[in-house]
């Protein structure tokens, strides 16, 4: 069983946790996504962190309204969360979504929410620098992993090592493809992309970055991103590789090596 | 009478200069167009980007091949220029390579030397971008925003390069006089044999008129550069220095919609009341639907173009056959702000309205193809942001004429009812706490 702390009842009690765990709509309603939040979750608790979550009064962060033009709804949705957040006196976030974190993180302080955001593979990196979370034991049954770097973490907030350091200190090897790190291509799900149909054009953008990914021959195909890891994950079962190659999130493949 | 060529020379350069200061006159002007954005905060950090990625160039040896040959090129240009002060100082005086005398023969050949072996890797270099642009079938070269005025633009230039470090070459190499001083002469003394058997009222008269042509070359490049990508010389520096130094995923928030919000979000606020004392009373249209609803910096982005094309060949959504190209969006805004300005010129310095505007350069099937990935503002050379002006342009499709595509319509409406982009309702957010795998 999971422990899911949450910040109402925290509140209620005259306590405030350390880190609000901001799980976001994915998080919350996909049923991939939701698999990876308890991921998080298992490695939040096996690392006794002190957390909560604001469960039913948590509303979407506002990036896909705001990446979709529409910037009236984007600051509404900012504007009310910042006001619930601030009322619980929130300090430090961690999200395993790199959209809420972006969002969180650069468009929410000139709105008034002014918080220490993390993606969640830099705070599991904390973890383990801090000798919270142990990670000498973890042992995977993947061997080949290549990470696909999510554009809103790498390229939009220059985060490139947190997720590799994590999957190198699981002992798998890691492959990186042609396209990585600063030059790595979209999974074609930001800009809001992710709610409609393609435009026009001769492929779709998941399928060439899964052929990226697949030239590296991977067992796993890692990621951070709950979009990324629908379009991978889509992209994967489009080559007929399901069979061979997984996609994963970080944290997942970490409950697995450790056995949570 | 023999002062009739310093007159001349006077004359040249004073219009050449004259009608480049004219052209630069109006790029300000252009460019201020743009709406006010706030650059002046951490100089030292803008000092050092400029330092690195317009003068270092950091950005473009990251493709090695040509990002070296475009060093060379970049190097040789700004250097064989110094030998251009001699070249107007000779010119205006009537000497000649007045600069020999006050060097000193050693340093001055050791100069001249040097910016000949610069001249021949220059020439080099550039016959091989021809090759690369012309004969090479590289993709970011053929794209459909490449026909007509972009490619021969780009090939004006290689020859004007071309011409112009050969008549430096030819100039030295049928100057007797400094052939005689056998320093200096590194790879004119090739040249000049092939002049052995003329005479010498024939050659010298070649060494003047190529010393002509190339100090006219000169100004009439100068000139060429307003309409040219080739303004990136001179844009790359401002360009670098004010780009943007926040995360690239930090999208701004614009002011006007956060009034309305904060209004609509205080109890206390009087939604009839009337703009206090000064106050602006102009309605702002949200997002950009010309080129003057954007920022004078993405007007500046569109000026320092280089028509690469790296930004395209590394989209997303080019690289799948979308019809966005990010290189397009720039040189659409850039077509369009000289369209507004040729406007505001003949209509007495006010725009008068000629019933167009950005879509009708930029389609909203581009607009709506873009994932907001940043990779064409994170590869190219010289900072430029497509992506803002996108962004920008969907602000105004979707605020002011609620024209986005359904889907993400309805996306917005669940947003809006239910707090999530799904229609699942705001209290099933914790279903996923008991649902174990
Ligand atoms: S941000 Fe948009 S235009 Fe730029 S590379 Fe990505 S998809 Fe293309
Ligand atoms: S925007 Fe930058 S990368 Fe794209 S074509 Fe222009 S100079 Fe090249």
């Amino acid at each position: 069983m999971i422990r899911v702390p949450i910040m109402a009842d925290l509140f209620a009690e005259g306590k405030e946790p350390e880190i609000l765990f901001w799980v976001g709509s994915a998080g919350s309603f996909d049923d991939r996504a939701k698999k990876i939040t308890r991921a998080f979750v298992k490695i939040l608790n096996k690392a006794n962190v002190n957390f909560a979550v604001l469960g039913t009064e948590e509303s979407s962060s506002g990036d896909a309204a705001k990446r979709a033009g529409n910037e009236f709804l984007f600051q509404m949705q900012a504007v009310t969360n910042i006001e619930v957040m601030n009322a619980y006196n929130v300090k430090k976030i961690v999200t395993a979504c790199p959209h809420s974190f972006n969002t969180l993180k650069n468009e929410y302080p000139n709105l008034g929410g002014n918080y220490e955001v993390l993606h969640h593979t830099q705070f599991i990196q904390q973890l383990v620098d801090e000798g919270k979370l142990d990670l000498k034991d973890a042992q995977l049954s993947a061997d080949r992993i290549t990470f696909h770097d999510p554009c809103y973490l790498g390229r939009a907030n220059d985060e490139y090592n947190a997720p590799r350091n994590l999957i190198k200190s699981l002992g798998a090897s890691l492959v990186e493809m042609k396209r990585t790190k600063k030059n790595s291509l979209c999974c074609g799900a930001g800009g809001s992309q992710m709610f409609k149909e393609p435009e026009k054009g001769t492929m779709d953008v998941n399928d060439l970055r899964t052929q990226d990914a697949l030239e590296t021959q991977p067992n796993v195909i890692a990621t951070g991103c709950p979009f990324c890891n629908t379009m991978m994950t889509d992209g994967v079962k489009n080559a007929n590789k399901e069979e061979t190659v997984q996609v994963k999130d970080v944290a997942e493949l970490i409950v697995e090596a450790l056995n949570l | 009478m023999q002062w009739i060529p310093n007159i001349l020379f006077a004359i040249i350069l004073f219009v050449g200069i004259y009608f480049f200061a004219k052209n630069v006159r109006k790029l300000i002007r252009n460019i201020k167009l743009g709406k006010e954005v706030d650059r002046s905060d951490n100089p030292s950090e803008r000092w050092t980007n400029m330092a690195r990625i317009a003068l270092g160039q950091s950005k473009m040896v990251r493709r090695p091949v040509s990002g070296v040959l475009h060093i060379v090129v970049y190097l040789g240009f700004i250097i064989i220029n110094i030998e251009v002060l001699e070249i107007i100082l000779d010119g205006l005086l009537g000497t000649h390579r007045v600069f020999l005398p006050v060097l000193g023969q050693s340093v001055y050949g050791f100069l001249i030397g040097t910016f000949e072996v610069l001249a021949l890797l220059v020439l080099v270099s550039v016959t091989v971008f021809w090759i690369r642009r012309n004969v090479m079938h590289i993709k970011r070269f053929l794209g459909k925003e490449m026909k007509g005025w972009p490619k021969n633009d780009g090939n004006n230039i290689l020859y004007f390069e071309m011409v112009l470090m050969s008549l430096f070459l030819l100039m030295n190499a049928t100057d007797d006089h400094f052939q005689h001083l056998a320093t200096g002469n590194t790879i004119s003394q090739y040249i000049a044999p092939f002049f052995e058997n003329l005479s010498f009222g024939v050659v010298h008269a070649i060494e003047r008129t190529a010393w002509w042509i190339h100090i006219v070359g000169i100004l009439v490049f100068l000139n060429y550069l307003y309409y040219s990508k080739h303004l990136h010389i001179l844009l790359a520096f401002p360009n670098t220095f004010f780009a943007n130094l926040k995360p690239k995923g930090a999208f701004k928030n614009d002011p006007n919609v956060t009034k309305e919000v904060m209004m609509m979000m205080d109890p206390n606020a009087d939604p009839y009341a009337a703009p206090a004392e000064g106050e602006d009373e102009v309605v702002a249209t949200f997002g950009a639907k010309d080129v003057t609803d954007l920022s004078w910096v993405n007007l500046m982005n569109a000026y320092t173009c280089t028509e690469c094309g790296r930004c395209t060949s590394n989209c997303p959504a080019n690289l799948t056959g979308k019809e966005l190209s990010p290189r397009k969006i720039m040189m659409d805004t850039r077509d369009r702000l000289e369209e507004v300005g040729k406007n505001i010129d003949a209509n007495n310095g006010v725009f008068q309205d000629d019933g167009k505007n950005l879509f009708d350069y930029i389609s909203k099937e581009e607009i709506w193809a873009c994932t907001s990935c940043n990779a064409c503002v994170e590869t190219c050379p010289v900072n430029i942001d497509p992506l803002e002006i996108i962004m920008d342009m969907r602000r105004y499709l979707v605020m002011e004429e609620s024209s986005a595509p359904t889907e993400l319509n309805n996306m917005m409406q669940n947003v809006e009812n239910n707090g999530a982009p799904w229609p699942y309702s705001q209290m099933d957010r914790l279903n996923w706490v008991d649902e174990e795998q």
